[in-house]
Parts: C-alpha cells; structure tokens; sequence
C-alpha cells in the first residue's frame, strides 16, 4: 500500500557547490581500494594476498564471523599492498588497476525464475552482498534472519547530496531487475521511497510499494522512512540497500558482472567547477577533485560521502564503498575574534541569538569545519526535537548510549536508529557532543551484547 | 606578530599543563577557538554555549539597569528627599544622575562581588579537576545581584555565593550536572542562614537598615519604610491601590507595580522589563517559551482559585491571608519575584525538565506553587524560589513519566505485533 511520507522537523542544510547535472567520466585512477573499515563491524580474512592478480568482483577478503559474505576488488589488477596498522588491523586493500579490465562471470541470470535462496546464494557468491545492510545496528545484513521488509530510499535530502533522479537515469532495467531479486528474499515488501512530485526512474517499477516523500532533511534517510512505514520492534530485522547499488546488483544478475561503476556527485564550496562524475568504487578521489580543480588548496577538507555523514579521507584517500558524493569544504583550523558574541551573518544557526541566519531561508552557506565553540556537557534542551522526526527522545537515547544503559538504549528505541539521524542533532548541537560517534558506540556494544 | 598569534604560541605552552583550563577561559574569551570536527557531522551551526549565555545575560541587562536606577529612586524618595513619580515608565522623575549614582554605588559591587567570587571558584575547580571552565557562571553571577535586596553585606554574599557555586554545582560535576538552579541556591542560602537579616522589611531600600538603626542609638528621625508590596499585603495592609501615594501610609499604584517602581530585589520590580526580556529569549529561541507560559497560566489558576475563595467567602477578612488571597489574581504576577522567577529562574534547561511535555508540567507547577506559598507563608512572602526550587527536584521525576509514556507507546506496538 503506497503511502505518502510527510515531515515537518527537521532542517535543510543549504550550501555553496551544488552539483551541476551535467557528468564526466573521472580520469583513471591508478590505485584504487577497499578500505574494511567502511564495513562497519567487520573484521577482514584476507583471501587476495599482496601481489595476487584479482578480477573485477574476485574476493579479497571475507567477513571473519561468516565466511560466506565476501568482499570483491571493484576493479582488475594487482593488490599491490595491504595496508596495516596498529595490533597489525587491515587499513586497506590497495590494487594497481589494469588498463584492460576483467571481469569474473558469474553467469546472466532469469530473476524471476530465481527462489529467494538461490539470489541470496548468487549475491553471497558473488560479493554484492555487503551492498546490504540491516537495522537495527545499522550494519551489513545477517543472511541467515529474513528481514520482515526491505527499504531503499531514493530521495536524497542530506546537504549537497547526489541526486539520485539525475544518477539513476536510464538504469531502469537494473533497478528492477535487482528490485525483483530483493523481493524474493522477504516476506514482506520491498518499500522504495522517491521524492513526491520527482521524475525519479523508480516510478513505474513492480514489485514494490512506492511512497512519495516531502518534507526537510532528514526525511530521505531511511530510518524515517522506516518508521513512518513499518517500524521496527524488538526483535524485527529491516534491510536497506541504497538505490545505486541497486543498479550494481541488477547489472551482475542481467549480465553476470561485477561492474563498480557509479556516477558521483562533486560538491561543496571549495570545488571550483562541482558537477558529476562517472568513477568506480575505491577510485582516488584526487582523480575527480584535482579534474574539476579546487580554491584555496592548503585548505580543504575532502570528505567521501556529504557533510554530515561522510568520511574525511584527505586529498590523498579514495571513494568510499558505500559513498556517491565527495564533498570539499574549507578547513576551519583558525581563531575568529569575539566569535561567540558578534553578530553572525554568514553560518547557519537554529536559533535566533544574534545569528541572522532566520531572515535569509534560501541563503546558500560557505561552512567550514569549525566547530564553532568549544565540547561541553548537555546544557540546553528542546532543542533537538525540532530537527528529529522520529518519535524517539534524542536527548535521553544520546545519554543512555553515554552511560551505556542497554535497557533504556533499548526501551527509548535504539532499534529504530542508525547514526546518520543524530547528524542533524549534532549539527545544531550547542554543546557540541559528538552524536553520532556515541549512537555508533552504543548501537555495537548492543550488537555485542545482545546481538 | 599579532595578538592571536601569540595567544595561539601561549596555548600550546600552556598545553597540558595545570593552568592551561585557567588560560583557555580567557582565550576563548578573546577569540573562538580553532577547533575542527573530528568525527560525525564535518560543519556544525553557529551557536555555542557561550553565545546562548550571553543572550540571557543581554536579556538581563535592561533589568540591571532599572534595578540601579531604581535603587537610587527608592533611597531618595524614602528619605523625602524627592517626589513619587508622576509620569510614565520614562518619567524624567525617575531616570536621573542622582537615582543612578547611588545605584551604581550599591549594585556594582554586588556585581563586581558575585562574578568575582563564582568565577574564581569555577577556576579553581576546573584547574584542580582538569577540565575547561564551562560558561554556566555567566548568567547566575549576573543573575545573583538581581535577586538579593540592595543593602545585602558583600561579605555574606560571598559566602553565600561559595556556597552555591560549591554545593549547589561543583559537587555534582558542574555545568550541566547540578539538579537545583546555582542562582536559586544562593539565594536560598542567604535566606536561611541570615534571616533576620534577609526577611526584615529593612534590606529592601538603601539606607533604611542604616536610618533604623540610628533611631535606636536615640536619633530624632523617621523611620523608613522599606517593606515590599508582597510584605505589606502579609501584614493585610492595603498597599497597592489604584492611585499611589506616599504619604504617612506608602502605597504604590499598579502601574508602579508594573513599571517598576517599587521597593524589591534589585532586578526583580520591573515587570515590563522582564517581559521584554522574556520576549527576547522566546524570539532568539534561547528560553523556553513552554515554561514560561505553563508557569504564568498556573500562577494565574492559583491566583483565581484564591479570589474564588474569597469571593465565596470562605475565610474571614480578618484571617492574616486574606489580603493575599484578596489580590486580584493577574496582579500577582507583577508583584514580588515571580516574573522574574518564571522568565530567567524556571527556564534554566539543566534544572528544568528537559522533555517538551514535561517543561508544561514543570511550568505550571511553579506558578501555582508560587501563589500558594506566597499567600500561605507568612515569614517570607515570597514563594517563587522556592517554587522553582521544589520543582527542580522535582523535574527530573516529571521527565521520567514523560519518557516512560514514550516506552510505553512502543511496547505495545510490539505486544501488538507479537499478539
């Protein structure tokens, strides 16, 4: 049954450097990885040994508790090194790309002639299977528990985020196919959410259940979604797959190959020319940033994914798995005289304490990386509140997880979240408390200690 | 090399030493830090503790200064040594050189005395525990002068001030962790530990304790009259009547009342001030507007119930509440503390409720306590501090209920589901 999502909390985060629809195909990288840690909670067994030659969706390492969900190389070449660090952990796995690539076959397959078993077996075989992840803890999905529905949102609403009607276009047969594929593996439904009144290439796919979405950020995360829909109880699984590793799935069942391509949006103040880039998972992210050009190179910060969520990987680092932007924002890293007190007209602030923000709602902002002001305990409160859909106490979940409460993380509804909702309570946080690391410490000592 | 370049070179050689939470305070007082996000979201919005305090303590302001004016107006004019104010709240009677004179002279080192004090033992504690000086003095040291009587010794402020700073934060871990307001304490101290002192009808205008004391030593004068329309209305006197006068029996008129002119704690006798003040803190979202809604409402409803009682006529008019409970039941609230009480007391998120329902509950609770101990109690009739008090303690048991009903709402979707 479609349903129409609507919120009204929350807040859109509107910046300088949006992509402008129009995409290159990013320079080849030379070296692209995989880093493990972009898999959160799983610990690599390396099965790609440094100076192996690997095909594009050959594995490299597989997840240490279940040897059955492997990790393949994005791209064909050599694993060149891998890069360790403390206690000997895996940083990354670094492959010298071929010019020619390869592709392992795992063979075009009919989907609707597929049993729920045989996709689950197919994606495990060959390496799509950490595209999916599960709630609670927000990690990749236990194949042995059927989820009792499958969510993918196709509305972006974080600052600066890909769109995904723009990306997606034209990629209509993977995402059924792949749509299809996924309904098999659930009893429920597979829920796809697009913004309301959008062009996105979602619409017209069957078996699913569409629902229109609207409303500020955070409503394309889908958590929201989730618990506008269906929410999650105790004891319930969800799935999520992000639309564009959808197409990843439904391109290797319609043609048998792992192919990591994906169009990513270049964004944020900093880049000169932002707009989209064809690239492949892992890809170095100077490939894309350096082609489009940068103002003010000592001083930028580029993050894999937006700016709320992503990760800062330097200049140097690659594309993260799961990522379909790279935004480049300036540094911070500077005093700003009487900045606490003076008039503020060029950052966005939720309230109205001589920051000016509220008269100009469409202002695009420049924000760096300051954290304009210093750690403090939790003073003020109701804040939050606006800016969170969910009908979750934020305040009281953030200083459960902090004391590490597992009753009340579990009775106030830690299920139902992943990190990625606190970043807008931690935006506008004046305390500025790291929300989302405390929701992510507290969500794997749950995994731990629940399971 | 400039000023912030140096101040940066000193912050690394301050690094990780003893005093470096003591030089830090000052720095970021000068400059916001140049601090970046390490983990979560990479931008982060404008606002920062500092600033949300500092737009209290600008709401305070236009009451800091009234209260200074008004101190020197109500020594003068109790001396007979000027009119009662004719005009209206800008009434050139009333905002003169010599009214501010003599509030500078008493009201500065109340200030000067209560920041002082607060914030050389924030620093001591934060030197000794390690940690950054948290900005939460900022607003009670401004807050303190605001609700002691003029003529409270600077001695028995300080201490009272150590005291609060010490028990009623400090020991709970500091900003953000205390369950009764900082402020309040204070005042609460000075109350219980100097009665006579605090409670007389003498504290309340400058050099009345002075004058009384003089007629004692055998002086031919006249006695002053300090006493607050809250302590005039407990004895049953008619003291707040449609036209004022201050004849051989003082009274004030509402309008007085409402603008200000009348004997109080320093910043609390202005009502119109406090409003705007309020206004304020509910437009830059900084205060709870929820709070100070539901506590206005609920002084409102204990305040009708009173006149009900009255007005039925329950109680005698010679019972000694019956003044009180006689007063129309709006004009309570721009008499004695308890607007300022409701506007920058109650709303103090750490030891308010926390969850939007139960900032209604918390709300209401103190207004109508605050009617009810002013009427009923018949040493101080003051109750608002109390009020806010008692529902400190009482917020976090509010908030309990409020977050269980939310628990609740999901077990049954899952008992829903599972039936």
């Amino acid at each position: 049954m479609s349903k129409d999502i609507r919120i009204k909390k929350g807040l859109d985060i509107k910046l300088v450097g949006e992509a402008e629809k129009k995409t290159a195909t990013a320079t080849r990288s030379n070296v692209y990885a995989i880093k493990p840690d972009d898999f959160h909670g799983i610990v690599p067994k390396v099965i790609a040994k440094q100076g192996t030659e690997v095909k594009a969706g050959e594995p490299l390492f597989h997840s240490k508790s279940n040897e059955k969900i492997l990790f393949p190389s994005p791209v064909s070449g050599e694993v060149v090194e891998i890069v360790r660090g403390a206690k000997r952990k895996i940083l990354a796995f670094k492959i010298l790309g071929d010019k020619e690539q390869q592709y392992v076959d795992h063979g075009a397959k009919d989907v609707n002639a597929m049993s729920g078993d045989e996709v689950k077996s197919h994606l495990l075989a060959s390496g799509c299977w950490p595209f999916i992840k599960q709630r609670p803890y927000d990690v990749i999905a236990n194949p042995d528990v059927a989820p009792k529905a499958i969510f993918v949102s196709a509305y972006a609403t974080a600052p600066l985020a890909a769109d995904y009607d723009y990306v997606l276009e034209g990629k209509e047969k993977e995402l059924q196919t792949a749509v299809t594929a996924l309904g098999k593996l659930t009893d429920g439904e597979v829920h796809v959410s697009v913004g309301k009144n959008s062009n996105s290439p979602f619409t017209g796919l069957n078996n699913c259940t569409m629902h229109n979405v609207s409303g500020p950020h955070p409503v394309g995360n889908v958590s929201v979604q989730i618990a506008k829909v269906d929410p999650i109880n105790k004891g319930e699984v969800v799935w999520t797959v992000s639309p564009q590793d959808l197409v990843i799935i439904g391109e290797l069942l319609l043609t048998g190959k792992f192919n990591a391509e994906r169009t990513i949006a270049l964004a944020g103040s900093s880049v000169k020319n932002p707009q989209y880039y064809k690239t492949v998972i892992g890809a170095e992210v100077s490939s894309v940033v350096y082609d489009s050009g940068v103002h003010d190179e000592g001083n930028i910060r580029v993050i894999s994914g937006d700016v709320l969520t992503g990760e800062n990987v330097k200049p140097d680092g690659y594309l993260g798995y799961y990522h379909n932007s790279i935004t480049v924002i300036p540094e911070g890293d500077d005093y700003e005289f009487f900045g606490w007190n003076k008039p503020i007209f060029n950052k966005i602030s939720p309230s109205r304490a001589l920051t000016f923000s509220w008269l100009f709602p469409n202002k695009k902002y420049t924000l760096n990386t300051n954290t304009n002001g210093e750690h403090r305990a939790f003073v003020v409160t109701g804040t939050y509140e606006n800016v969170f859909p969910l009908d979750i106490y934020p305040l009281q979940l953030l200083k459960a997880c902090m004391v590490n409460d597992l009753d009340a993380m579990e009775q106030l509804g830690m299920y139902e979240v992943a990190p990625e909702d606190f970043a807008l309570t931690e935006f506008i946080c004046v305390s500025k408390q790291p929300h989302q690391q405390i929701i992510r410490e507290g969500l794997d000592l749950m995994l731990k200690e629940i399971g | 090399m400039g000023l912030k370049d140096k101040l940066h070179k000193l912050k690394l050689k301050y690094k990780g030493k003893k005093m470096a939470p003591a030089f830090n305070a000052i720095h970021t007082f000068l400059y916001l830090p140049n601090e970046t996000t390490h983990s979560g979201s990479h931008v982060r919005a404008a606002d920062d503790l500092k600033r949300t305090m500092n737009t209290v303590i600008m709401s305070l302001i236009p009451c800091l200064v009234f209260g200074m004016f008004n101190a020197g107006y109500q020594h003068h004019l109790a001396l007979g040594e000027i009119e009662a104010v004719s005009g209206g709240f800008f009434s050139s009677e009333f905002w003169t050189l010599d009214n501010l004179v003599v509030g500078l002279w008493e009201i500065l080192p109340l200030v000067i005395v209560s920041y002082g004090v607060g914030l050389a033992v924030e620093f001591v504690f934060a030197v000794i525990k390690g940690h950054e000086v948290e900005e939460g003095y900022l607003v009670t040291g401004m807050l303190v002068p605001l609700i002691v009587p003029v003529d409270t010794p600077l001695w028995m402020l300080a201490v009272a001030v150590v005291f609060g700073v010490v028990i009623g934060k400090e020991v709970f871990g500091g900003t953000g962790m205390n369950i009764l307001n900082p402020a309040l304490t204070i005042r609460a101290f000075l109350f219980f530990a100097y009665p006579t002192w605090m409670s007389g009808d003498k504290v309340w205008v400058h050099g009345a304790v002075e004058r009384a004391n003089e007629i004692a030593g055998g002086a031919q004068l006249d006695a002053i009259s300090g006493e607050t329309i809250l302590g005039g209305l407990a004895q049953g006197k008619e003291i707040l009547a449609q036209a004022a006068s201050h004849g051989k029996e003082v009274t004030y008129s509402i309008a007085d009342a409402f603008y200000g002119f009348i004997p109080g704690s320093v910043g609390e006798t202005s009502a119109i001030l406090i409003l705007l003040g309020g206004l304020f803190l509910i437009f830059s979202k900084i205060g709870s507007w929820r709070i100070m809604l539901s506590a206005v409402l609920g002084a409102l409803a204990m305040g009708l119930i009173f006149n009900g009682i009255t007005n039925a006529g329950w109680i005698a008019e010679s019972s000694k509440f019956y003044a009180l409970m006689n007063l129309e039941f709006w004009q309570h609230l721009i008499v004695g503390g308890i607007a300022f009480g409701i506007v920058f007391m109650a709303t103090d998120p750490v030891t308010a409720s926390q969850t939007n329902k139960g900032k209604w509950i918390y709300g209401f609770l103190i207004g109508f306590i605050s009617i009810l101990i002013r009427v009923f109690n018949p040493a101080y009739p003051e109750g608002v501090f109390l009020a806010i008090l008692l529902m400190n303690v009482f917020a976090p048991t509010i908030d309990h209920y409020v977050v269980q009903g939310n628990v609740k709402k999901r077990m049954k979707r899952l008992k829903l589901k599972t039936a």
